[in-house]
């Protein structure tokens, strides 16, 4: 096997929902790489396809989705083209999955330890003396107090905040080369998602797996993630480091999204200005660039066209029209002078 | 010029709750609760899940029954004269618009049921007349008023909520963290509506949420609450800049700020474990179990509402010290 570049390669995935309504083209060519031991956001609102994307690889988008196009290339896998039985391989031990509800995504009739333990038990070839060992070694490291009486106990006797540490438990057992991490703090409070953040980013430290972050929430983002990508009505309307994004913002989604939220240190009471209008219905996206409908500079060929990416830097790129023209502009300036 | 349209004292709202065959318990949902609010303010109501801040706004509602403790509006104690006139002074936007709109009502009619039930409209044309000028001020049109609420999104549901909750035009809403269901870029519409309809109408609000970027943004005073209890009540200003009670500067310091350099360079107050029962409140000061500061005279006494600045106040012992 030829030596991969990325862990992680996504070239121009389109992912679609066959509804009776008509096709939701929730995943619309989102192309994008991950790097081993890199954490990677990805934001954007409900049904921008940001969870679509990533449950692509770990095959679980189910009927009526279908992915239509593309190709994913994950550590040496073609994994649009892997069969279900390839899959089941590969999921636990190679990307796992955490998922927003901790409440909902542990089995309640069996026991913490007898759910860590079947990872173990599918992936590796451990015994059973060997497999309790190392559930509890995992408990430990997640910052479960008492593993071995945790263990003997169900879901339904742990908080929010401890449900969520043995997701996060269950998801390192076979020590992924990527995380996925689904919004895994909405559910919980405050301090605890400081607690849970703070845990994934030791973590992350300790192991050296890639994580992808997958929220709404900028702040979360800003805090942990080297870069971020964000999506808007299936596509990646601009990608970048955490800085790029947050201080040189080049889409106008970005940028309106920045301004819509309240800042915790603002000094002076400033009006909040808001993204105007409702996000597309994706049964009938726009033809142009979906944002257009509610951008406040949007011009005429916005409509029309989507825009390409632009290379703003080696890392950041943004695909809106109005960064095409101030190229074109800067062009044409610079052509005048000769 | 202060001019209290309500006040609490001593608030308590408890659950009762089986906790054995015979055995019962009670949730100290709120406990020993009291703050003002005065005419054309906003106040901002803050805390974790569990910790009061939905059973004291609808308590003060009378939707539940307070335990004890007195409410005043407007001068007159309200705990237990009938309540009815008072509900067109006093309204309430919930926080979930999937699940606060009747599903099998024309948004004309949900908006309309107060009109009907307060009989403010002689006729029906003064009815209708009624509804769409309310659903022109919340930014939706006439010819929604025969749609049904599965026919809209999160955000213009919201607006539906708002839009019921004016029909009678009300002095105090009670805002029960009425963006924290909407999308982001949503929900900066909804929070510059509720402060143009606070600056048109004259309205005061009490507004709950979690999310304390919001808070501070919309409110003129804030009281941070945990387990029940009111820890620290100060402008949004001040709490922001100057927070007393040490669960206020953890709350604070755990806020993840969209700013990547400021993240970077702030040090993180992490909280250790969880927020105990409140069915088996820790003695003393509730939030002594995860207080960094926490001694042993904390599980003896509980702390009192102290007036530390004007205006600011916190129950900690050991402000002074820390």
């Amino acid at each position: 096997m030829m030596k991969q570049e990325h862990l992680l390669d996504i070239n121009d995935l389109k992912v679609s929902f066959f509804t009776p309504a008509g096709e939701v083209k929730a995943v619309n060519g989102v192309t994008y790489t991950m790097d081993y031991g890199e954490v990677l956001g990805i934001v954007g609102e409900s049904g921008s396809g940001k969870s679509v994307s990533a449950y692509t690889l770990t095959g679980l988008v189910d009927r009526p989705g279908r992915i239509v196009g593309g190709s994913v290339n994950f550590n040496g896998h073609q994994i649009e083209k892997l069969p279900e039985k390839e899959f089941r391989k590969i999921r636990g031990k190679e990307v796992s999955l955490i998922f927003q509800d901790p409440m909902t995504s542990l089995n309640p009739v069996f026991t913490i330890g007898n759910q860590l333990e079947e990872m173990l038990r599918l992936h590796t070839s451990k015994n059973r003396a060997q497999r309790r060992q190392r559930a509890i070694e995992l408990l430990n490291l997640v910052g479960v107090n008492e593993p071995e009486k945790r263990l003997k106990q169900y879901p339904h006797e742990f908080s929010g905040g401890m449900r969520q540490r043995v997701m996060i438990a269950m998801a390192l057992a076979c020590e992924p080369k990527l995380l996925i991490a689904d919004e895994p703090t909405t559910a919980l409070d405050v301090t605890i998602q400081a607690q849970i953040m703070e845990l994934m980013v030791d973590l992350k430290k300790k192991i050296g797996m890639s994580v992808m972050l997958i929220t709404h929430d900028l702040g979360v983002v800003s805090d942990v993630c080297d870069r971020i990508a964000v999506m808007y009505a299936g596509k990646i309307v601009e990608i970048g480091t955490t800085d790029e994004i947050f201080y040189e913002p080049k889409h106008c989604y970005t940028n309106g999204l920045l301004r819509s939220i309240p800042k915790i240190n603002e000094t002076t009471h400033e009006r909040l200005i808001p993204i105007e209008g409702t996000p597309v219905d994706l049964l009938n996206p726009p033809a142009g660039c979906p944002f257009a409908p509610r951008c406040e500079s949007c011009m005429k060929i916005c409509l029309r066209q989507m825009p390409e990416f632009i290379q703003h830097s080696e890392t950041h790129k943004s695909a809106c029209w109005l960064n095409q023209k101030a190229l074109l502009e800067k062009q044409e300036g610079a052509n005048g002078d000769e | 010029m202060s001019d209290k349209l309500l006040e609490i004292q001593n608030l308590k709202q408890y659950f009762p709750v089986k906790t054995g065959t015979f055995s019962k318990g009670y949730v100290q949902a709120v406990d020993d609760v009291s703050f003002f609010i005065n005419r054309g303010e906003t106040l901002g109501l803050v805390g974790e899940s569990g910790c009061g801040k939905t059973t004291t706004g609808r308590t003060i509602l009378r939707l539940y029954e307070p335990t004890d403790g007195k409410i005043i509006y407007d001068g007159v104690d309200v705990t237990h004269v009938d309540f009815k006139p008072y509900r067109r002074k006093m309204q309430i936007v919930f926080q979930d618009p999937y699940a606060s709109l009747d599903a099998r009502m024309t948004v004309g009619d949900i908006v309309g049921e107060a009109i009907d039930i307060h009989n403010l409209a002689s006729s029906k044309a003064e009815r209708k007349e009624k509804i769409l000028a309310l659903l022109n001020r919340v930014g939706l049109n006439s010819e929604h008023a025969n749609r049904y609420p599965h026919e809209f999104s999160g955000g213009q549901r919201q607006r539906i909520g708002i839009a019921r909750a004016l029909a009678v035009n009300p002095e105090f809403i009670v805002c029960d963290e009425p963006i924290s269901a909407l999308d982001v870029s949503i929900q900066a519409q909804v929070i510059n509506m509720f402060e143009d309809l606070q600056q048109e109408l004259g309205l005061t609000y009490l507004f709950i949420a979690h999310d304390l970027a919001v808070v501070k943004h919309i409110s003129n005073r804030i009281g941070v609450m945990y387990l029940g209890k009111l820890v620290e009540l100060t402008d949004s200003k001040t709490l922001y800049s100057n927070p007393l009670h040490p669960y206020t500067k953890s709350l604070l310091s755990a806020i993840p700020v969209p700013d990547p350099k400021s993240s970077r360079e702030k040090q993180r107050i992490v909280l250790e474990g969880d927020i105990p029962s409140p069915l088996h409140p820790p003695t003393g000061c509730r939030f002594r179990t995860r207080c960094p500061y926490a001694v042993p005279e904390c599980a003896e006494a509980v702390p009192e509402m102290k007036e530390y600045e004007p205006g600011h106040f916190a129950a900690c012992h050991r402000i002074q010290e820390i």
